[in-house]
């Protein structure tokens, strides 16, 4: 997010502003450590994560996160570090964690943001942000506050599409067949933009659909609400 | 003689190869996606009307769960009963045991022909294979092995073992190898099949099984099955031998309860299979039907291995309903043989280390995008995403590259002054490769050449265009004034 899509970061911000809130950034915190610890590299991980516990690991305020693998990552932590201080902050990191709509919904109890997007729009269900976080309704309920915006039901909505870290490197090419499944899908829905909430499944979506020519773009949550 | 291999063709490279060659078959891949989704769709309909689901999984989950930590009690339990019942009962510590056991008691029984009923433990141990090089003709008998056994293929479903076959290419091959006329007709097909396989059934002297569930309470054991065609191996021939893992055991009679609500609706989305069957032992009265002789092989080949630690004992929970396959993404795409083992999709690449070794199938658990679609439907709860992050960490050592490169990512990632700064080099770099011409061709080349997972990245998916300016510096160049949007 921080360094190839950082309008994503900018709408997050402008719309928790938006919403009421101040927001903090501690710029020591560089990634939550899921690339190595989802490839069997625990020792790796833990060393990463241990700057997510150093800026963030103490305080009280919510830790909200534009993208559900990452914060479903800071919600693990408590089980990589198992003893002591590490272990105290890692359990204030884990219970503070929200993912975006899911901060946005529940705590704030906020669905219309005032944005206007107008179109028909898809929503892809992340692997961590449904399976872990048990996100599903929230994105759909802010979505259907937009104005102009019409929400389609893709077939394979929830179905993965074809990331998963390293698994999009190491079999790249099961990775990019599992995402032109998921894209046929969403250009039979006839929709103009696939949204989401996690990063990385837009990186693969986008990155596909771009090598295809489609019209159909990959867009950020955050993007969308964030249009007026 | 030592049973040849029942994994096709692994090796830690394997899945690379065969998934690539799976992708390339369009027929494939149209048919693992329509029955897949059939399966999964079918099992999404009979759970609308089981309300209780939940509760039967968390029940099923704490049988498996109880049993399997004191499974050396319940196995003699079930070997005690079993024996009383005139059952015999051999124990097979691997694949090898296993096939010489079975080719032992047929020689015994003077077979020249043996029926088989499905089975995935006689296909983890190369039964066939085995059989056939002591000149015995087995024959398959449910209507998806049988048309593989033709094919000389390894099943690629665990219940569906023809699930890669289109029914053109069953006519196809029953035209070839059966010198029937040609047809696609599903009803002809099955007829074809239901003709060749009557006189087999007659003919045989031993007919041998699976196994679902052993009771230990009972000392008997419990087969499931659609098309009639295991009562049929199992009560025509004098002898029955049957195959299964030591995990199969369940305390009571009236734990099949539960199992018999989950296993059908899983599997094939049926609210109970057409044929439930429990062997109690082989008939007492010579004037009654059934088989003289019952023997029960029970082979552990890895199994115990896995019963040390409460994670890696969760897989050994399994019973064989295959529903983690139809969701699985992965296995959508490249179907079962790609994984190798007769085991396919995410079960298989959990137990496949466990019966193959690390060395060869280390790889699988890597065949994975950790979706978490498998755990959603597994009717035993099995955390199969935690199960192959597990093995995931355990295999590290083999992939030393991977290895390097996550070494050198943590030490960079845990500074965050350089990893901004290499963040900024690698977001003007890259830049310049999205820029046209000489220049974007060069940088291309050589950021390839320094990062290769970028460039398998690139290959066929494009990045976005890349910012000017990283998150942190827009944020200390006034993004984090507290001004509110305009």
């Amino acid at each position: 997010m921080d360094t190839i899509t950082p309008q994503i970061g900018v709408a997050t911000v402008e719309l928790l502003r938006r919403a009421g809130c101040t927001v903090n950034f501690d710029p020591r915190q560089t990634c939550c450590g899921q690339p190595a610890f989802n490839s069997g590299h625990r020792a790796e991980a833990c060393q990463v994560a241990r700057g997510v516990l150093d800026s963030l690991g103490s305080g009280s305020d919510p830790i909200v996160v534009p993208s559900g693998s990452c914060a479903a990552m800071l919600q693990r932590l408590p089980s990589l570090f198992e003893e002591g201080e590490d272990h105290e902050r890692a359990r204030s990191v884990a219970t503070r964690t929200r993912e975006l709509s899911q901060f946005l919904v529940q705590d704030l109890e906020v669905t219309d943001l005032g944005a206007r997007w107008p179109g028909k729009v898809t929503w892809h269900d992340a692997c961590h942000t449904l399976r872990e976080l048990d996100v599903h309704s929230e994105p759909r309920q802010l979505l259907s506050e937009v104005r102009d915006l019409e929400q389609i039901e893709a077939i394979g909505c929830d179905t993965c599409c074809g990331f998963g870290g390293t698994f999009a490197v190491k079999h790249a090419d099961v990775s990019v067949a599992m995402a032109d499944w998921k894209i046929r899908h969403i250009e039979k829905a006839g929709v103009k933009a696939v949204v989401s909430s996690d990063i990385s499944c837009l990186l693969q979506l986008g990155g596909r659909l771009r090598e295809m020519g489609s019209e159909v773009q990959a867009l950020h949550l955050a993007e969308v609400l964030n249009t007026r | 003689m030592k049973p040849l291999d029942p994994i096709v063709d692994l090796d830690a490279r394997s899945f690379g190869r065969l998934s690539k060659a799976a992708l390339a078959n369009d027929s494939l891949r149209g048919a693992l996606d329509h029955v897949t989704t059939e399966f999964a769709d079918r099992r999404e309909k009979a759970l609308s009307s089981a309300p209780d689901w939940e509760v039967w999984r968390e029940q099923a989950r704490a049988v498996k769960a109880h049993t399997l930590a004191s499974l050396d009690t319940y196995l003699a339990q079930f070997i005690e009963r079993a024996e009383s019942n005139g059952i015999q009962v051999h124990i097979a510590r691997d694949r090898e045991e296993a096939c010489k056991l079975v080719g032992k008691i047929l020689q015994q029984a003077q077979a020249s022909t043996v029926v088989k009923s499905k089975s995935m433990v006689t296909e983890e141990i190369g039964l066939n294979e085995h059989l056939l090089a002591l000149g015995l003709e087995p024959v398959e008998t449910d209507l998806g092995e049988w048309i593989i056994q033709l094919a000389g293929e390894k099943p690629s479903h665990i219940i569906a073992p023809a699930i890669h076959r289109t029914r053109q290419d069953i006519g196809d091959l029953f035209h070839t190898e059966l010198g029937v006329p040609e047809t696609h007709d599903v009803e002809e097909l099955t007829a074809i099949a239901r003709r060749f396989l009557r006189t087999r059934f007659a003919e045989a002297e031993v007919g041998v099984s699976g196994v679902n569930f052993l009771v230990a309470e009972t000392g008997s054991f419990l087969v499931l099955e659609n098309e009639g065609n295991a009562r049929l191996c199992t009560s025509l021939p004098k002898v029955h031998v049957a195959v299964t893992g030591i995990e199969k055991v369940i305390p009571r009679l009236g734990d099949l309860d539960v199992f018999l609500r989950l296993l059908p609706r899983s599997g094939t989305g049926q609210a109970m299979t057409t044929y439930q069957t429990l062997f109690s032992g082989p008939k007492t009265d010579p004037d009654s039907e059934g088989p003289e002789a019952i023997h029960l092989v029970l082979l552990d080949n890895g199994r115990s291995a896995q019963l040390s630690t409460p994670l890696e004992r969760e897989a050994l929970a399994c019973i064989r309903c295959g529903a983690c396959l139809n969701v699985c993404p992965v296995y959508k795409q490249v179907g079962g043989h790609a994984y190798g083992s007769v085991y396919p999709g995410p079960i298989g690449a959990v137990i496949t280390p466990a019966l193959a070794g690390q060395e060869s199938a280390g790889n699988l658990p890597h065949a994975s995008s950790l979706c978490g679609a498998c755990r959603d439907v597994c009717p035993v709860k099995i955390n199969l995403p935690e199960l192959l992050l597990d093995l995931r960490e355990k295999g590290d050592e083999a992939d030393r590259g991977e290895t390097w490169g996550f070494t050198g990512w943590s030490w960079v990632a845990s500074r965050p002054r350089l990893n901004s700064l290499l963040g900024q080099i690698l977001t003007r770099t890259l830049r310049l490769t999205q820029s046209s011409g000489f220049v974007g061709k060069c940088t291309s080349k050589l950021i390839g050449a320094l990062v290769p997972p970028l460039r398998t990245w690139q290959a066929e998916r494009v990045l976005p265009p890349m910012p000017t300016r990283s998150f942190r510096q827009l944020w200390k160049a006034g993004l984090d004034s507290e001004e509110p949007p305009a």
